[in-house]
């Protein structure tokens, strides 16, 4: 086994850790870990909506970008960039959060429900499969949101001065900021170990790339499975931690913060799998990007916030009732725009940068 | 032939692909890839191995700037 797996398996090892951790300490039922809950759950704090059951400033979140910033100035890979495609990435962003509140997780979420037993995010993991498969049809076909440029300082350190600012409003609580006092937002783990387990993942996933699309991408297109050995780490660590603390519940019923509307369950997962999959990675690496200085991933980090925020103020977001009809129309919305992005955003720049200086022929992209 | 693939600020996994198309044309005996990213670079490397056996050269060009060699 290489360096590299090792690593990947020991971050892996320590998301799937993390992700049952942080439920005992207090975060909701298998929820230890979710990037899309929990940027809807800062929304609600930040007032982005009033859903009053879902509002925190959930620290893992800032823990996972300033983890991966202080990872990359370490490793010297920080690199302030961006200009690629940053109103799409903006508004894919949004949809991705729609359709995983459809389903009722981001992807990473999606591994731990199913490493808790809960079958509905087999049908979940289906649906993500399938995105992911047509995001690849439309990369093939050549998709791509074009090229980014290096940019200045300043612009690389909007993701880590942000989340800087969530971790001020979350100790000051001014009184602007909203906390739930019932549901799954006044749920959490003590401020310090979500930080805590937020920075480590953050050092972990920046270090090792870890990715839920990717590693499913990476599997499908070139037959490497790098990637997914981190998801199935967390997969089989989360399993045995379920299992030891009494956690797993094998089923379709009665699961927590989860529906069984098969049909959405799959089809919400789908859409959130081809945003992510166009987008270059799921929710979770859209941080770590966003702490390395990838202006575009704070750029899709804000589609996601606005998103799930959207999700709660037109009554799309699902609950354990099921999927309302808003949330119904907005997933088929959300598709048909993702089937717009994906057939119509081509790189054209790519062949004339390509030109190469050594023997004048073009690549044909 | 000689060829360069310049996969500097693509997002992922369009470096792979550029890299995967350029290796399909059999004239191509000698190919480049540009990359300005650690991971890009990694994924380029690996996929490279992967896919031909042979261990590419890293060379960084500048700082953050990568060019990976291949002679197929």
């Amino acid at each position: 086994m290489t360096s590299e797996k090792k690593r990947m398996l020991g971050a892996g090892l320590l998301v799937g850790l993390l992700g049952v951790v942080l439920v005992l300490l207090g975060n909701p039922k298998n929820m230890g870990v979710c990037v899309a809950c929990f940027l809807r759950d800062i929304g609600g704090a930040l007032g982005l909506h009033r859903a009053e059951i879902v509002q925190n400033i959930r620290l893992e979140i800032p823990g996972f970008i300033l983890g991966s910033f202080l990872a990359a100035l370490a490793f010297k890979e920080f690199r302030p960039r961006g200009g690629s495609s940053p109103i799409l990435r903006f508004f894919m962003g949004a949809m991705v959060s729609i359709g995983a509140l459809v389903f009722l997780g981001c992807p990473l979420r999606m591994v731990l429900r199913l490493a808790a037993g809960d079958l509905n995010a087999l049908v979940g993991l289906l649906g993500f499969i399938s995105g992911i498969a047509v995001g690849i049809y439309f990369l093939k076909k050549g998709f791509s949101l074009g090229r980014s440029y290096p940019q200045n300082k300043v612009a690389g350190a909007t993701g880590p001065i942000f989340a800087i600012f969530l971790v001020v409003l979350a100790l000051v609580a001014p009184a602007f900021i909203f906390q739930s006092e019932s549901g799954p937002g006044s749920m959490s783990a003590p401020f310090i170990y979500s930080l805590g387990a937020g920075l480590l993942i953050g050092v972990a996933a920046q270090r090792t790339r870890l990715c839920m699309v990717g590693g499913i991408r990476d599997m499908i297109m070139f037959k490497d499975n790098h990637l997914l050995s981190g998801f199935a780490a967390i997969f089989v660590v989360a399993l045995i931690g379920n299992l030891v603390t009494g956690n797993f519940n094998l089923g379709f019923t009665e699961q927590p913060i989860a529906h069984t509307n098969h049909f959405y369950n799959y089809l919400g997962m789908l859409a959130t799998g081809l945003g992510a999959a166009l987008l270059g990675g799921c929710p979770l690496r859209q941080l770590i990007l966003a702490g390395e200085g990838d202006s575009d991933a704070m750029v899709t980090v804000m589609g996601l916030i606005v998103g799930a925020a959207t999700a709660h103020n037109f009554g799309l977001a699902a609950s354990g009732a099921g999927v309302p009809v808003n949330g119904q129309i907005a997933n088929w919305v959300i598709l048909a725009l993702l089937v717009v992005i994906g057939l119509g955003a081509r790189e054209t720049i790519r062949v004339k940068r390509a030109h190469t200086k050594n023997t004048g022929k073009e690549v044909r992209a | 032939m000689q060829y360069t693939v310049d996969a500097r600020g693509l997002s992922c996994p369009e470096p792979v692909i550029l890299t995967r198309q350029a290796l399909n044309d059999k004239s191509i005996k000698h190919l480049k890839v540009l990359v300005d990213a650690a991971v890009a670079r990694e994924n380029v490397t690996r996929s490279l191995l992967q896919a031909t056996g042979k261990q590419p050269q890293v060379t960084e060009t500048s700082a953050g700037e990568w060019e990976i060699s291949i002679k197929l």
